[in-house]
């Protein structure tokens, strides 16, 4: 193993954590700048040009907020917790490519931090694990609010994860490999190559997963404001919080970029220009989180268990045999 | 550092085929772990000399509507872990559905009918919990 392997590596660690932490911020900007432009108001307007310092501003008083740890929470755990969501979400970013291969200064560089044959695999799964930091940040407030969004955070989290599982299935059968690489291979050569075509039914499931693994709004029942006021992060102020969110938003960007490399294509032959269009394509996803919590009212616990069991599992298992058949015969 | 053109991706994205192809994700998860708590502790570290510091007994309790604060057990409704119950289930035969996937051109009709009767067990247990009305959310009235 060189040496030059793992500086290339931290290089890239680094980068892709900075990137993502900046966008993170400007996430929220862009998101109360959408929803504020969708109700006929103006947004954040007041720090710099058109509020775009608004983030800085958040930054600064999230810094230096007085760090409350009220008296009857488990201390440890409840501190604990948002560094598991943060660093969770950035973990899934392992196997992600973000551009493809180009070179730089005589070195060929690959934007992918660990090339592994499991890639999808170890994403969703990942992505699964950061239920922890919502599920002990709730249990060690010792708060009703926070506990009830504990649990019903695990609840949609468990549930929605049979529905990623089953939904990506379908379309690694016809990949037959589980590297996000190989998945953006097999689409290359033009829109209709993309495997939403192949795969409508598995697209619109990972898709409506996509908002229950993210906690976004139609599924946002884990911080209901007018139920449970802000649900596991009722008792969190100052930097423990703003992780909560940053590991929200990181979630948000990372699973567009997956959504974009399975089904519609990824960046294709590896051109500018058609990684100039994935880029696209993952903001558009992004926005489209944006425009559904402008658009949508959130749903009932009862009905979000009975979206996720009742209609579209046996929708995915059906997909599933549908596509054996297709393919075998 | 072996590199291989694998057949599949072609030219535009080679596949690094490395003797520990996992020190990246370990990288990553001690790097941000790391980063995240150093933040955390700077951002208290900070707030020390920053902030007003307050011990008032009624702000460090708990929030909820009105003083009088009691400590909530750790007490959940039934309902959940028996999603969580059927979470185990369904996920766990998912998990051994992704080997089939991935090598299912190979497998070829064998595998498939395999998979059909591992389906047809799954979706009689998932019948099973069905009518019982596990999937149900049950009032509390």
């Amino acid at each position: 193993m060189g040496i030059d392997y793992i500086i290339a590596t931290i290089i890239k660690i680094v980068i892709v954590m900075l990137v993502f932490s900046a966008l993170a911020g400007f996430g929220t900007y862009f998101e109360r700048k959408i929803l504020a432009f969708m109700q006929r108001r103006l947004g954040p307007m007041s720090v710099g040009p058109y509020g775009i310092l608004q983030i800085m501003a958040d930054g600064i008083k999230l810094f230096t907020k007085e760090d409350i740890i009220p008296t009857s929470v488990v201390g440890k755990i409840f501190k604990i917790a948002p560094i598991i969501t943060a660093s969770t979400a950035f973990m899934a970013a392992a196997t992600i490519p973000f551009w493809p291969d180009f070179t730089i200064f005589g070195y060929r560089v690959q934007p992918i931090i660990t090339d592994s044959s499991v890639g999808l695999l170890y994403v969703i799964g990942v992505m699964a694990v950061g239920l922890f930091g919502v599920l002990l940040g709730g249990m060690a407030s010792s708060n009703k609010y926070s506990l009830i969004s504990a649990a019903r955070s695990s609840a949609v989290f468990l549930s929605y994860e049979v529905i990623t599982g089953l939904a990506l299935l379908a379309p690694i059968m016809l990949v037959g490999s589980l590297s996000l690489v190989n998945f953006n291979a097999y689409q290359v050569g033009g829109i209709s190559n993309w495997l939403v075509w192949k795969q409508p039914i598995a697209f619109i499931l990972f898709w409506i997963a996509a908002f229950a693994e993210t906690g976004r709004t139609p599924f946002h029942l884990i911080a209901n404001d007018h139920e449970i006021i802000d649900g596991f992060g009722t008792e969190y102020s100052g930097m423990r919080w703003g992780l909560f969110f940053i590991g929200e938003y990181a979630n948000m960007f990372f699973i567009s970029f997956v959504i974009v490399l399975v089904f519609m294509g990824g960046f294709g032959d590896g051109s500018v220009l058609s990684a100039l269009a994935f880029l696209g394509k993952v903001a558009f996803f992004f926005f489209f989180f944006l425009w559904t919590r402008a658009a949508w009212p959130d749903v009932r616990p009862d009905q979000l268990m009975w979206l996720c069991w009742k209609v579209l599992m046996p929708l995915a298992v059906i997909n599933i045999v549908i596509t054996g058949f297709v393919v075998m015969f | 550092m072996i590199r291989v053109n694998n057949n599949i991706s072609g030219d535009y994205m080679e596949h690094i085929y490395h003797a520990h192809a996992y020190l990246g994700a370990f990288l990553l998860f001690a790097l941000t772990f790391g980063a995240f708590t150093l933040t955390t502790k700077m951002a208290h570290f900070v707030s020390h000399f920053l902030a007003s510091k307050d011990t008032e007994k009624i702000k460090l309790s708990i929030y909820e509507c009105g003083p009088e604060v009691t400590k909530q057990p750790n007490r959940l409704s039934p309902q959940f872990y028996l999603f969580a119950l059927l979470f185990i289930l369904f996920d766990v035969e998912i998990v051994f559905m992704f080997p089939w996937a991935v090598d299912f051109k190979y497998l070829g009709w064998f595998g498939f009918t395999e998979m059909i009767g591992f389906i047809v067990l799954l979706a009689i247990g998932f019948i099973y919990a069905w009518r019982k009305g596990a999937l149900q959310w049950h009032s509390i009235k």
